[in-house]
């Protein structure tokens, strides 16, 4: 999904395809998913995150198109401004404020993986612990206490940092929503899927979604 | 009561100036045309100083594909593939305003880059500052590195590497200087020029406002008064990379689409220089319509239109049956787009109120550039800087002198999207970068790398700037090596002080031939560079800097390369002669307050061989961690691989700070296995490259044979403390 703003679009695209599915690009004044199997909303600076990260991308037309393909089941994925962007349209609870110590961080962090079974994580085992790469200056994720508690409860989060280095409470990277089909995190997947780049541990993570792709395609 | 300053002096020009742009018109100047030769002729824009010693560079190879004049250097890097390479400087904005400074110095570099038809792809930041005991120079320091994260990660650009420096002589001036790599395919090559009468100049990008009117001329072609030269803040442009980054796909798409004839950037010089050039180049003239140009406040003169250095504009030749196309495309990505100019025949440039209203100006295009002058100035040998650090006596604490010779840049690079694009093999903090080499279009994957570093050394070229800047070129050859990459091209930023003193010119004399000699004893063309004079403040010059990027490729990326590291239990060996036991221009020298001193020699030949041998290795992964020697000598570089590994070693050497600190060339420190020691000494062997088996790494101590002894957690928690204990929390904005 690309936003005017939006940077990581192309890579999500290409690492989607080094796992032998392919990608299409929607735009985000069409108010259409069109006939995608999933959904990303990639990383960047949709709208130039002027007012807000994510604020006015929220209301882009092909979010509409996004609330009813996750609606109806469909796998969505927000990356870094995608999470902000998913927070902002209310298909995930919380918001990312900016850094504890003020400072942009891109650098490749441990990332645990909480809970197995999101259309994210499906591949992973419970406590894994994949290097991948963070890229952002509003990262740390905040919610009250009663969501926290229900997220918890509900094993809605999806991973959390073993170094937290933003500042995010409970050391949450990501979430999911009540359906588990919907899920946000922080860490940039797409940025390891090549050990030739210092790591592939964003394959299982990618490759889930890829599974959940073709579950909802109807392909055994 | 004094008499007023005539218009021309109060704009930059000198009489003799004024005298010359009357004889092209033949007639006085109006105010407008006034301001127009102001700003072409200014240094910045001019070169009118360097430019009788830049054609002593060589500049051809059959894999240059454009050389200098263009807005970038292109070669041909195969597979149907061309990279575009440039490098500037931003300085004298930074000063005033670092976080603006820093962040349009961004915006500019990439602009040229996308005008040739290019995707951006890296950007590079060589940075220098004043020490770090003075507020002022943290003050910039964070400013600057906020605004790079700021406008780079934005605009969605990776910043990929560069480097720091901290030192007194850029108290007064600091140097930002930023190079950026694009790629495109061969066959898209477009240039800056304008044809085909009848043509349409559609200015794409943001409106003109009144910010930078005057940069050229009033900021980057002048020294400073003072060390808080608050009053020139108006003449730093403001940036916002959101409309840059929509600017870059726009333009982009108008190229895949063949919609365009010429484009150009607007930087320096603003409407001024892109409608001179693109005429000039092309032979043609041009009518530009000055109300038609979209502005952000009322009441705006037309010189100050013309002129106006507001960021993120464009300047493209239509057809005008293209231009509806050209309008949509621009629409869907909400770039402004607006006829200004029109082709026109001979080779006039007027500005005019309305296509059909009053000429406000005309004057011939190329006037503005090719009748430029230049200067021949003055060049007078100045007094070697002094002490000499070869009488220094033997150090006290020789492990705390080591150990204050190393720092980790971490602090910065975390704060710039180093990833985008998933090309960064390796990435900053090390000797160079390694990009996998992809189609630009395609995405293909050629499986080749490109490698890029950015190297200067103005401690070398206070001593001597000729062998100074040769030493600088050969150095980026072998941070290339430590990748795996063979060099391919140079790009240069020359960062001197004021041209009018004759030291300075000089310097800039000698370090043109430095250059020049390197890169023909090396066999690498110049491909482009830029000039930054005028970095002086209240009378005082900064060192000589000249700074320079290098690009290289390798083969097919087998292994990923080690890195500055060391492994426990293996073989450290330096291959490359043993070191001239002097110490002009070292690291060490000048942390004891000791300057001057003898440069060590180079042998461009033997450099060439131990270059060639170290790629090799990198390339056959023969190699468990790499690094080449430079400054603070064999001490600080195994100082470094220690503090980085967290891995000791036990080196045999005598007790002699020549020998440690010395920072003799064409040396690199090679880490590898047991079994490997004996291949690597037989190629080297095979090639004439002496071997000198340093040691074995491992243990918690860094020994250096009986001349100092460092414990390496303390060694490695000095080196990461030393820029966040001083430098605050990083990022404060954008």
């Amino acid at each position: 999904m690309v936003f005017p703003g939006t940077n990581c679009e192309a890579d999500v695209v290409h690492a989607v395809e080094s796992l032998g599915a392919s990608g299409t690009l929607l735009w985000h004044g069409d108010a259409t998913v069109g006939q995608v199997d999933a959904v990303v909303v990639p990383g960047g600076f949709a709208h130039g995150d002027y007012l807000r990260t994510g604020a006015i991308a929220r209301f882009s037309p092909v979010m509409g198109a996004v609330a009813a393909f996750a609606a109806a089941g469909g796998p969505v994925v927000g990356i870094c401004n995608g999470f902000q962007v998913l927070t902002e349209a209310r298909l995930l609870p919380g918001a990312l404020q900016k850094n504890r110590g003020l400072s942009f961080i891109c650098d490749t962090t441990a990332l645990r993986i909480e809970t197995t079974s999101t259309v994210l994580t499906s591949r992973c085992a419970p406590g894994q612990v994949l290097r991948i790469p963070i890229n952002h200056f509003e990262g740390n994720y905040t919610c009250d206490a009663d969501t926290l508690a229900r997220l918890r409860d509900e094993d809605r989060i999806v991973c959390t940092y073993v170094d937290n280095p933003n500042g995010s409470v409970a050391d949450i990277a990501g979430v999911c929503n009540e359906g588990r089909n919907v899920v946000g995190l922080m860490p940039h997947p797409e940025r390891a899927v090549d050990a030739l780049l210092g790591s592939a541990d964003g394959r299982p993570l990618l490759g889930s979604l890829l599974d959940a792709a073709l579950d909802r395609a109807g392909v055994p | 009561m004094s008499a007023p300053v005539p218009l021309h002096r109060s704009l930059g020009l000198t009489d003799d100036e004024l005298e010359r742009i009357v004889e092209i018109l033949g007639r006085e100047p109006n105010g407008l045309e006034l301001a127009m030769y102001a700003v072409m002729w200014s240094e910045h824009c001019s070169y009118k100083s360097s430019r009788i010693h830049l054609g002593r560079l060589p500049t051809e190879a059959p894999w240059v594909l454009v050389g200098p004049g263009e807005n970038a250097g292109v070669v041909d890097v195969g597979d149907g593939i061309a990279a575009a390479l440039r490098i500037e400087s931003h300085n004298h904005p930074s000063f005033i305003e670092p976080y603006q400074g820093a962040a349009t110095g961004v915006g500019g570099i990439i602009r040229d880059i996308f005008t040739m038809g290019a995707r951006p792809i890296a950007l590079m930041d060589p940075l220098r500052f004043g020490d770090l005991s003075k507020p002022r120079s943290r003050w910039i320091a964070e400013g600057v590195v906020s605004g790079i994260s700021g406008y780079g990660n934005a605009v969605g650009v990776p910043t990929v590497g560069g480097e720091v420096v901290f030192d007194a002589t850029y108290d007064g001036n600091p140097l930002v200087n930023v190079l950026c790599l694009g790629v495109l395919p061969t066959e898209r090559l477009v240039l800056g020029q304008a044809s085909g009468v009848g043509n349409l100049a559609v200015l794409l990008g943001s409106a003109t406002g009144r910010d930078g009117i005057g940069g050229v001329s009033v900021l980057a072609s002048a020294g400073f008064e003072e060390t808080e030269d608050s009053a020139k803040r108006p003449s730093v442009q403001v940036g916002d990379p959101y409309e840059e980054k929509r600017l870059i796909e726009a333009c982009l798409a108008l190229l895949d689409a063949g919609l365009v004839v010429g484009i150009q950037d607007l930087g320096g010089a603003g409407l001024t220089c892109a409608t001179s050039e693109t005429a000039s180049r092309g032979g043609v003239g041009m009518d530009v319509d000055v109300s038609a140009v979209p502005r952000r406040e009322a009441g705006m003169e037309p010189f100050e239109v013309m002129t106006s250095e507001s960021q993120e504009r464009m300047l493209a030749i239509v057809e005008p049956e293209g231009l509806a196309a050209v309008q949509a495309i621009c629409e869907r990505w909400e770039v402004r787009a607006t006829v200004v100019g029109r082709v026109t025949e001979g080779g006039a440039l007027r500005i005019l109120d309305g296509f059909d209203g009053p000429v406000l100006a005309e004057v011939p295009a190329a006037s503005l550039h090719d009748d430029a002058p230049k200067y021949d100035r003055p060049r007078r040998r100045p007094a070697p800087p002094s002490p000499s650090a070869d009488e220094l006596a033997a150090p006290a604490d020789p492990a705390a002198d080591v150990q204050a010779l190393v720092a980790d840049t971490s602090w910065i690079w975390r704060q710039y999207d180093h990833m985008l694009f998933l090309n960064t093999v390796i990435g900053p903090g090390h000797d160079a970068t390694l990009l996998r080499l992809r189609h630009p279009v395609t995405g293909a994957d050629t499986g080749r790398g490109m490698a890029l570093t950015t190297d200067g050394n103005h401690a070398w070229c206070a001593v001597d700037p000729r062998r100074g800047t040769a030493l600088v070129v050969a150095e980026a050859v072998l941070n290339l090596a430590c990748v795996g990459a063979r060099p391919l091209a140079v790009v240069n930023c020359l960062n001197f002080g004021n041209p009018e003193h004759p030291e300075v010119m000089w310097q800039l004399s000698e370090a043109v031939d430095g250059l020049a000699e390197a890169c023909r004893g090396l066999g690498l063309p110049v491909i482009g560079g830029n000039v930054s004079l005028y970095n002086e403040t209240a009378g005082v010059d900064i060192d000589p800097t000249p700074v320079v990027g290098l690009l290289g490729l390798t083969g097919p990326i087998a292994h990923r390369p080690p890195g500055a590291v060391l492994a426990a239990g293996a073989v450290v060996l330096v291959v490359g002669p043993e070191p001239e036991p002097v110490l002009g221009g070292s690291a060490w020298g000048r942390l004891r307050g000791a300057p001057g001193g003898a440069l060590p020699t180079l042998d461009l030949e033997l450099h060439g061989r131990v270059a060639g041998l170290v790629a090799g290795l990198v390339a056959d992964g023969a190699l468990l961690g790499v690094h080449d020697v430079a400054s603070g000598g064999l001490a600080a570089t195994v100082a470094e691989m220690v503090a980085a590994s967290a891995t000791g070693l036990v080196a045999d050497g005598p007790d002699d700070a020549p020998w440690w600190f010395s920072e003799s060339p064409s040396r690199v420190v090679c880490v590898v296995g047991a079994a490997v020691v004996a291949g690597v000494e037989a190629a080297a062997a095979e090639v004439g490259v002496p071997v000198l088996r340093l040691g074995t790494a491992g243990g918690d101590v860094l020994r250096l044979g009986g001349f100092a002894t460092l414990d390496v957690a303390a060694l490695r928690g000095a080196w990461q403390d030393r820029l966040p204990s001083v430098l605050g929390s990083g990022t404060v904005s954008g």
